[in-house]
Parts: structure tokens; C-alpha cells; sequence
């Protein structure tokens, strides 16, 4: 299982890339930590999501 | 009359103890973004006796500004760091300003943010956000960054939270208020969420790192 902004999900291996797209993450406006840990954008594509990570995906949205 | 430095400090002083402004006066805080956010924190933290700001924005007052941001009429056209610098130390005369009239990137900001040791988000877009928070926690892990995200519309603002998301990243706002689904943004709610991003600097400043 991973937590995946406090929530268990079963996605282990998968890669980042892979999961913002099927949850509907435009990754042009996120930031993915995977154990507090930033996982740079130019890596989404080849990180892969392991059995016990923590996930947290900011979102951001317009306005300020 | 003007008071001077000393009497400006020892009024901070008396009021938020030696130690805590000893602490707020060495600090440096780039704050990116100069709108409703951006315009708000700079005047808080300013107020609060922070030493030194960097002011980043590459944008000129305009009149749709004026419902939320911190200018005037009669600053209309006038980059937004400079206008925003000449009010700062109408409050703050002797705080350092580092104006920069200049859109950040990945290419000039270590070249920007470099001396500061807390960043303060306050863009207007979700992808420049997105920008700057991947670009400092990349680059950057020992600086401390605050960030907003959510704030538009007229819903409750007990919605907006400070919560802490990653090591040094807290993240201010109620996370789904989108302005480009609620159109626009008012005045005091998005006065709430810089009030949070600023106290949370203020808060990391004297060493307290809790949400």
C-alpha cells in the first residue's frame, strides 16, 4: 500500500508520471514529495512509486 | 518627523521582545510576486521589522488591482516592486529593499533568491506556483518556503489553513478556491491567506517550524 495524501492506495509501481495522469494531475501545476522528499519534475517519468511510500501531491490552483 | 533608526527599533523591541526582534531584523525574505498575496505579505512583514526584502515582479499597478492589492491610484503604470518599495518605507523607512522588476525563471532564480533564507510564494498563476516551489525544494532544500493556494472567491475564510507539506514547505489557502473557476478575488479573503503565509514566516523566523 501507499499513503498517498493520507489516504491508502494501491499503486505501487507505478511512476509518478504515470499517476498524476490517471488521477488527472495536470503536471504543470503540482509538486510530488515521495517521503518528503521532492521529486524532481524532470524525474516523474522515471521515479516509480514503491509498497510503503508516502506520497503527497500539492496541487496548485490560480489566484494571489 | 521621521523617528529615527534606533527609536524605530526600540518601538519593534518593546513590543515583540529583544531576543524575537533581534531575529526578525537580521532576516531576509524574498517575496515572489507582488499582487494581492505578494502586496499584503511584504506590508506585514515590513510592519513586523523584518530587515531585509526582495520584491520580485515583473508586472506594472494597473487599475484592475485596486480591489485587493496593496497601490494607489496614483501609482497606476509604475513597476510593482518600486511602487510597492516607496510605500514599504513610508511604514518601514529603514528596511532594505531589494526591488527587482523581473520575471522569475529557472534560468535567474538562485541568481534572486540566493541571500534569502525564506521565500515567500505569492504568484497569481497555478504553473508559475508550481514554478517556484518545485525550483526552490529542488534547489534550495535549506531555505524555508511559504505558499498559497486557494484563496479566490467569497467562500468561508475559516477555510483558509496553514499546513505544513514537506520538510521546510508549508502551503497557506483552502486548496480548491480557483480563480479561473470563481472568476475573482476579493480584498479581505485573500488578505486572510497572505496573513497566514506571513505569519508563518514569522513564525519560522523565531524558530517555531509548526503550521
Amino acid at each position: 500500500m501507499v499513503k498517498v495524501n493520507g489516504t491508502q492506495m494501491e499503486i505501487a509501481g507505478v511512476t509518478v508520471a504515470e499517476f498524476l495522469e490517471k488521477n488527472g494531475y495536470d503536471r504543470t501545476k503540482v509538486a510530488v514529495e515521495i517521503n518528503l522528499d521532492i521529486v524532481p519534475k524532470a524525474r516523474y517519468d522515471s521515479t516509480v512509486i514503491n509498497d510503503g511510500d508516502s506520497v503527497e501531491v500539492v496541487s496548485f490552483v490560480g489566484g494571489g | 518627523m521621521i523617528p529615527t533608526r534606533e527609536e524605530m527599533y526600540a518601538a519593534l523591541e518593546a513590543r515583540h521582545g529583544r531576543e524575537r526582534q533581534k531575529k526578525f531584523s537580521e532576516a531576509a525574505v524574498a517575496v515572489c510576486g507582488l499582487g494581492g498575496l505578494g502586496s499584503n505579505v511584504a506590508i506585514h512583514l515590513a510592519r513586523a521589522g523584518v530587515g531585509r526584502l526582495t520584491l520580485i515582479d515583473f508586472d506594472n499597478v494597473d487599475i484592475s488591482n485596486l480591489n485587493r492589492q496593496q497601490y494607489f491610484p496614483d501609482q497606476l503604470g509604475r513597476p510593482k516592486a518600486e511602487a510597492l518599495r516607496e510605500t514599504i518605507h513610508r511604514i518601514a523607512p529603514y528596511c532594505e529593499i531589494n526591488a527587482v522588476s523581473a520575471k522569475i525563471t529557472d534560468d535567474n532564480m538562485a541568481e534572486l533568491l540566493g541571500d534569502c533564507g525564506f521565500i515567500c510564494e505569492c504568484f497569481d498563476k497555478a504553473n508559475q506556483k508550481a514554478m517556484l516551489v518545485n525550483g526552490v525544494l529542488e534547489n534550495f532544500p535549506g531555505k524555508y518556503l511559504v505558499a498559497a493556494s486557494g484563496m479566490a472567491g467569497l467562500g468561508s475564510a475559516n477555510e483558509i489553513v496553514t499546513r505544513k507539506a514537506g520538510g521546510r514547505f508549508y502551503i497557506c489557502g483552502d486548496g480548491h478556491s480557483d480563480v479561473n473557476e470563481l472568476g475573482t478575488l476579493y480584498a479581505p479573503r485573500v488578505a486572510v491567506c497572505a496573513a497566514h503565509e506571513a505569519t508563518m514566516i514569522l513564525r519560522l523566523i523565531s524558530g517555531e517550524t509548526g503550521p
